[in-house]
C-alpha cells in the first residue's frame, strides 16, 4: 500500500508539475505579454519599459523559475489589473466558488440517484429509454446553451428567479442546475449499472424470499451497495465542476472563482489567471489523488496496478 | 424573440402537471424574496456593462465605464459641450491663451468636493503635477504626456503650461483632465482614490466592490453654474455582468434598465419588446483598412498604387454600412469627422466600381487576380463583407483573426499586408489624436510617406486653426491620393433602456445621468 501511495504521490506531482509549465506558458498565447498590458496607443518606449519592469527580457525559462520559486514560498505575485495580492484576491473568491460547485453535485446527485435507480429496477423498458434520454440530454446540451434556456424560463417568462448577481440563495439556484445538469448522466449511467448488477446478486433474492418490501430491497439493501463507487466519481466530477465554473459562473456574474477567471483573461490579468488554472488543477489533483487513494484502500486489486 | 419564448412555453405547459406544481413552489418562494432594486418606482437607474474598471481613479484606468463614470463624478476645468462641440467654462470660469505653449484660467470661487473640502488652485496644480509625472505611472499617459508644469498665480488663477505648442489642450482639459481634491489625494494616492472616490460632480460614489458594482448617489449640493445639469435621477447602480446575453436578459427580465454596446442583430431583436426602447448613436470611432507598403513587408504588391485602389474600388462601402454596420455614417479621411482639424476636401473618394477595380488589377499584371493577407481584431462580420467584395474582384483575402495585441505586434514587426483597424482616438475631438497615430512616422505607420510625416508634424506644432487645418488636409488629401488606406465608416453604438428611461446618445459614447430622468 506504502508503495502505491508514493507512486500515486510522485505522479501527481508530477502532473501538477507539468500543468503548472502550461500555465505559465499560456501568457506568452496571445502574442507579446508586453504588448497587451501596453493597451492601446502605447508607444515603442513604454512597451519596453513595460518589459523591463516584468521581466519579460529574461529566457524564458528563467522567467519559469522565478515564478515557481515564489510560488512555493507563498508569494502569488501581484494582479496587473487590480493592482492587489493575488492570493487574497484569488482565495476570495474560492467560497462562492466551493459553494456552487457543491450545489451543483447535490443537484446532480439528486436527479441521478432516483432516475438510476429506476432505470435499473425497470431494465429495458420505456422508463429506461427516458432516463436514458434524459441523460443523454443533459451531456449533449452545452452547459451555456443550457443556462440561457434557463434564464429565458426562470427569469423572463416566469420571473422567479434573478438573473445574475450573486447575494442570495437564489441567485445559486440557476447556475447549479445548469452545472449539475451536464455532470448527471455519468452518476445515473454508474448507478444503473451498479444497480442492475447488485439486483441480481444472491443476498437480494433472499431479502425478497423473507418477505421484505421492494422499497427496504432497493433502498436500504441494493443501493447502499450500489453507490459506493459513485463516492469516488463525486471527487473527480467537483474537480469538473470547479473548472466548468468559469463558463456558468461569467454567465451568471456570479462573483466567484470563474468569474475571475474570465475578468483576469479579459484584461490580460495574466498572473490571476495562471494562479486561479494552477489553483483548480492542483484542487483537482488532489481530488482525483484522493479518489484513487480511497479507491485502493477499499479495493485492494487495484493497488497491485 | 418573442417567439421563442412562445415556444417555450408551450413547450413547458406540455409538461406534466407535477413539474409545474413544483416549479410554482419555487416561484412562490423566490418571488417574495426578489426584491425590485432599480426603477423609475425607486428613481434607481440600474445599468449592467461588461468591464470593470481596474481603479476607478480616471488616471489609473483605461476603460469607457471608466470614462462614463469620471464624467459623472469628477469635473473639469472646461467643458465640451456634446451638442455643439463648443467649450464652456466647468470649474474654471473663463481662460486666455498667454502664448502657444500657456493657458491661463481664472476659477470658479465656491465649489466643493464631495468630502467637503474646498476646490481652488491647489486642487488643479496639484492633480495635474502628480498625474503628469512619469513617475506616478498614471494608465493614459497620453492623456497626460503633454503637460509641463501647472502653476498657481493666486489662489483662483493657474496657468497650464505645455511640452511644445499644443493646439488640443483644450479638449483634453475638457474630457479626460478631472480635478481631484488636493488635499485628499495627496493623503491618499490613485489606491486611497479608489477605495473612496471624491470629486466634485453630480454624482458621488458611495460604494464600489471591485470587479463587481459601483453605485453612485446624486450630489445634492451641485454648484449651480455648471454647465452640467442638476441631475435628477436619484440613485445609480453600475453592476458588471461580462455576459452580453446575460445582459439582454437583464433588461428584458427587468432586473436592469440601461445597457449599451449592444450588437445590432440583437438590439433589433429587442426592439419588438413592449417595455423596452432601443437607442442608437454614432462614436468616434473610425473604421478603415491599412496597407503595409514598407520594404520587407510580406506583400510587396501593395506597392503598387494601382493595387491599392484596386482594392478601395473593390469595397461597396455603402451596403454593408447599410446592412451591416447600420448606423455610423460615412468617412473619406482618415480622422473622425467630428474631429478639430480633420476635413475631406480635395480628398479623392473611390467610389464602389468593381469593373475599375478588375481592370487596375490587370494594369498592375495581375490579370487573374492575387492572394493576400487580412487581419482583423474586432468586428468580424464586417472583416467577413469586404472579403466577400474582394472575392468579387479577385483577389483572395486570407483572413486571419486575433486579439488587438497580437495584430499591433504583427504590424509593428512589419508581418501584415492588410489590416482591418478602428481607432476610438481616447475621446480627444482633435485630428491629433487619430491622423498621425497611423501617418506621423511612429510604430503604427505602416507606409512612412516622408512628405505625409512632416506635414502631420508641422501641423501638430501650429497653433494658428486656420493653418493648422490645411496642414492636416495636404496629409489627408496625399493619403487619400496615394491610398495608404481605405477610409470606411464610424461605428455606430446601441444602447438599450426601459422605456421609462430618457436618454440621449451622443457621438463620445458618453452616458451622463446627470441629464437622465424618467418619462
Amino acid at each position: 500500500m506504502i508503495g502505491y501511495l508514493f507512486k500515486r504521490l510522485g505522479l501527481a506531482v508530477l502532473v501538477a508539475l507539468t500543468v503548472s509549465i502550461i500555465a505559465y506558458l499560456l501568457l506568452h498565447l496571445t502574442g507579446d505579454p508586453a504588448v497587451a498590458l501596453a493597451g492601446e496607443g502605447a508607444g515603442e518606449a513604454d512597451i519596453e519599459m513595460i518589459r523591463k519592469t516584468y521581466g519579460f527580457d529574461r529566457p524564458l525559462a528563467v522567467q519559469y523559475a522565478d515564478w515557481l520559486w515564489h510560488i512555493v514560498r507563498g508569494d502569488l505575485g501581484t494582479s496587473v489589473y487590480f493592482k492587489t495580492a493575488v492570493g487574497p484576491l484569488v482565495f476570495s473568491k474560492l467560497e462562492t466558488t466551493l459553494l456552487l460547485a457543491l450545489y451543483a453535485l447535490a443537484f446532480a446527485l439528486c436527479i441521478s440517484v432516483p432516475l438510476g435507480v429506476l432505470a435499473a429496477i425497470y431494465k429495458n423498458s420505456w422508463i429506461d429509454r427516458l432516463c436514458l434520454a434524459i441523460a443523454v440530454f443533459g451531456q449533449a446540451l452545452p452547459n451555456f446553451f443550457f443556462a440561457l434556456i434557463l434564464i429565458m424560463l426562470f427569469s423572463i417568462s416566469w420571473r422567479m428567479l434573478p438573473v445574475s448577481g450573486s447575494g442570495t440563495w437564489q441567485h445559486f439556484v440557476m447556475p447549479a442546475i445548469a452545472l449539475g445538469y451536464y455532470v448527471a448522466p455519468a452518476f445515473m449511467r454508474l448507478i444503473r449499472a451498479g444497480m442492475i448488477e447488485v439486483l441480481g446478486a444472491d443476498y437480494i433474492r433472499t431479502a425478497r424470499a423473507k418477505g421484505l418490501s421492494p422499497s427496504t430491497v432497493i433502498f436500504k439493501h441494493a443501493l447502499r451497495n450500489a453507490i459506493v463507487p459513485v463516492v469516488a466519481l463525486a471527487a473527480v466530477q467537483l474537480g469538473f465542476l470547479l473548472g466548468g465554473s468559469v463558463v456558468i459562473e461569467t454567465i451568471f456574474a456570479l462573483d466567484g472563482l470563474g468569474y475571475l477567471a474570465y475578468q483576469s483573461i479579459t484584461f490580460k490579468d495574466f498572473p490571476v489567471t495562471q494562479i486561479i488554472v494552477l489553483l483548480l488543477s492542483v484542487i483537482y489533483i488532489l481530488l482525483t489523488l484522493a479518489s484513487d487513494i480511497a479507491n485502493a484502500w477499499l479495493d485492494p486489486r487495484i493497488r497491485v496496478a | 424573440m418573442k417567439m421563442q419564448q412562445n415556444f417555450f412555453k408551450s413547450v413547458t405547459h406540455r409538461f406534466s402537471a407535477k413539474v409545474a406544481l413544483t416549479s410554482c413552489l419555487i416561484a412562490a418562494s423566490a418571488c417574495t424574496a426578489l426584491p425590485a432594486i432599480a426603477g423609475k418606482a425607486n428613481n434607481t437607474l440600474g445599468m449592467a456593462y461588461d468591464q470593470a474598471p481596474e481603479n476607478i481613479d480616471p488616471y489609473y484606468n483605461n476603460v469607457r465605464i471608466g470614462v462614463i463614470i469620471a464624467a459623472n463624478v469628477w469635473d473639469t476645468l472646461v467643458y465640451r459641450d456634446p451638442r455643439t462641440n463648443e467649450y464652456k467654462g466647468q470649474l474654471a470660469k473663463s481662460w486666455k491663451q498667454i502664448d502657444p505653449k500657456t493657458i491661463e484660467f481664472e476659477l470658479r470661487e465656491g465649489i466643493k468636493f464631495h468630502n467637503g473640502e474646498e476646490f481652488d488652485a491647489d486642487s488643479v496644480v496639484f492633480t495635474l503635477n502628480y498625474v503628469s509625472d512619469p513617475k506616478n505611472k498614471a494608465v493614459t499617459q497620453q492623456n497626460v504626456k503633454w503637460i509641463d508644469k501647472v502653476e498657481k498665480l493666486d489662489k483662483y488663477k493657474v496657468r497650464v503650461i505645455s511640452k511644445e505648442p499644443f493646439p488640443a489642450a483644450i479638449d483634453y482639459l475638457a474630457t479626460t483632465l478631472a480635478i481631484h481634491p488636493a488635499k485628499y489625494y495627496k493623503e491618499v494616492g490613485p489606491a486611497g482614490m479608489n477605495a473612496k472616490p471624491i470629486g466634485s460632480g453630480p454624482y458621488k460614489i458611495v460604494e464600489n466592490v471591485p470587479g463587481k458594482s459601483v453605485s453612485l448617489e446624486r450630489n445634492a449640493d451641485y454648484f449651480k453654474e455648471s454647465p452640467k445639469a442638476q441631475p435628477t435621477i436619484n440613485k445609480v447602480k453600475i453592476r458588471f455582468i461580462p455576459d452580453r446575453q446575460t445582459q439582454m436578459a437583464e433588461v428584458m427580465s427587468g432586473g436592469e434598465d440601461f445597457i449599451m454596446h449592444v450588437p445590432k442583430d440583437q438590439a433589433d431583436n429587442l426592439k419588438t419588446l413592449p417595455h423596452l426602447q432601443v437607442l442608437s448613436g454614432n462614436t468616434m470611432r473610425i473604421v478603415f483598412l491599412q496597407f503595409n507598403t514598407m520594404d520587407g513587408a510580406p506583400s510587396p504588391e501593395l506597392k503598387d498604387v494601382r493595387v491599392r485602389k484596386a482594392i478601395a474600388h473593390s469595397i461597396d462601402r455603402e451596403a454593408i454600412l447599410k446592412n451591416i454596420v447600420g448606423g455610423g455614417e460615412l468617412i473619406n479621411t482618415i480622422c473622425t469627422p467630428s474631429q478639430v482639424a480633420c476635413s475631406s476636401d480635395g480628398a479623392t473618394i473611390y467610389k464602389y466600381d468593381p469593373a475599375l477595380s478588375k481592370k487596375l488589377l490587370a494594369e498592375a499584371g495581375f490579370p487573374n487576380g492575387l492572394s493576400l493577407d487580412l487581419m482583423a481584431y474586432r468586428e468580424r462580420n464586417q472583416t467577413e463583407a469586404m472579403i466577400n467584395n474582394l472575392q468579387a474582384v479577385g483577389v483572395k483575402a486570407k483572413l486571419s483573426f486575433m486579439q488587438y495585441a497580437a495584430m499591433r505586434d504583427l504590424a509593428r514587426a512589419n508581418k501584415t499586408a492588410i489590416t482591418h483597424q478602428t481607432w476610438g482616438s481616447n475621446l480627444v475631438n482633435d485630428a491629433s489624436a487619430s491622423t498621425p497615430v497611423y501617418f506621423g512616422g511612429g510604430s503604427d505607420d505602416v507606409s512612412r510617406d516622408p512628405e505625409v510625416i512632416k506635414l502631420l508634424e508641422k501641423a501638430d506644432q501650429t497653433v494658428d486653426p486656420v493653418e493648422r487645418k490645411a496642414l492636416y488636409n495636404k496629409a489627408l488629401v496625399i493619403i487619400s491620393e496615394k491610398a495608404y488606406a481605405v477610409p470606411l465608416w464610424t461605428l455606430p453604438v446601441y444602447y438599450v433602456a426601459n422605456k421609462d428611461v430618457k436618454f440621449t446618445p451622443y457621438h463620445d459614447e458618453l452616458v451622463r445621468f446627470w441629464e437622465m430622468g424618467w418619462k
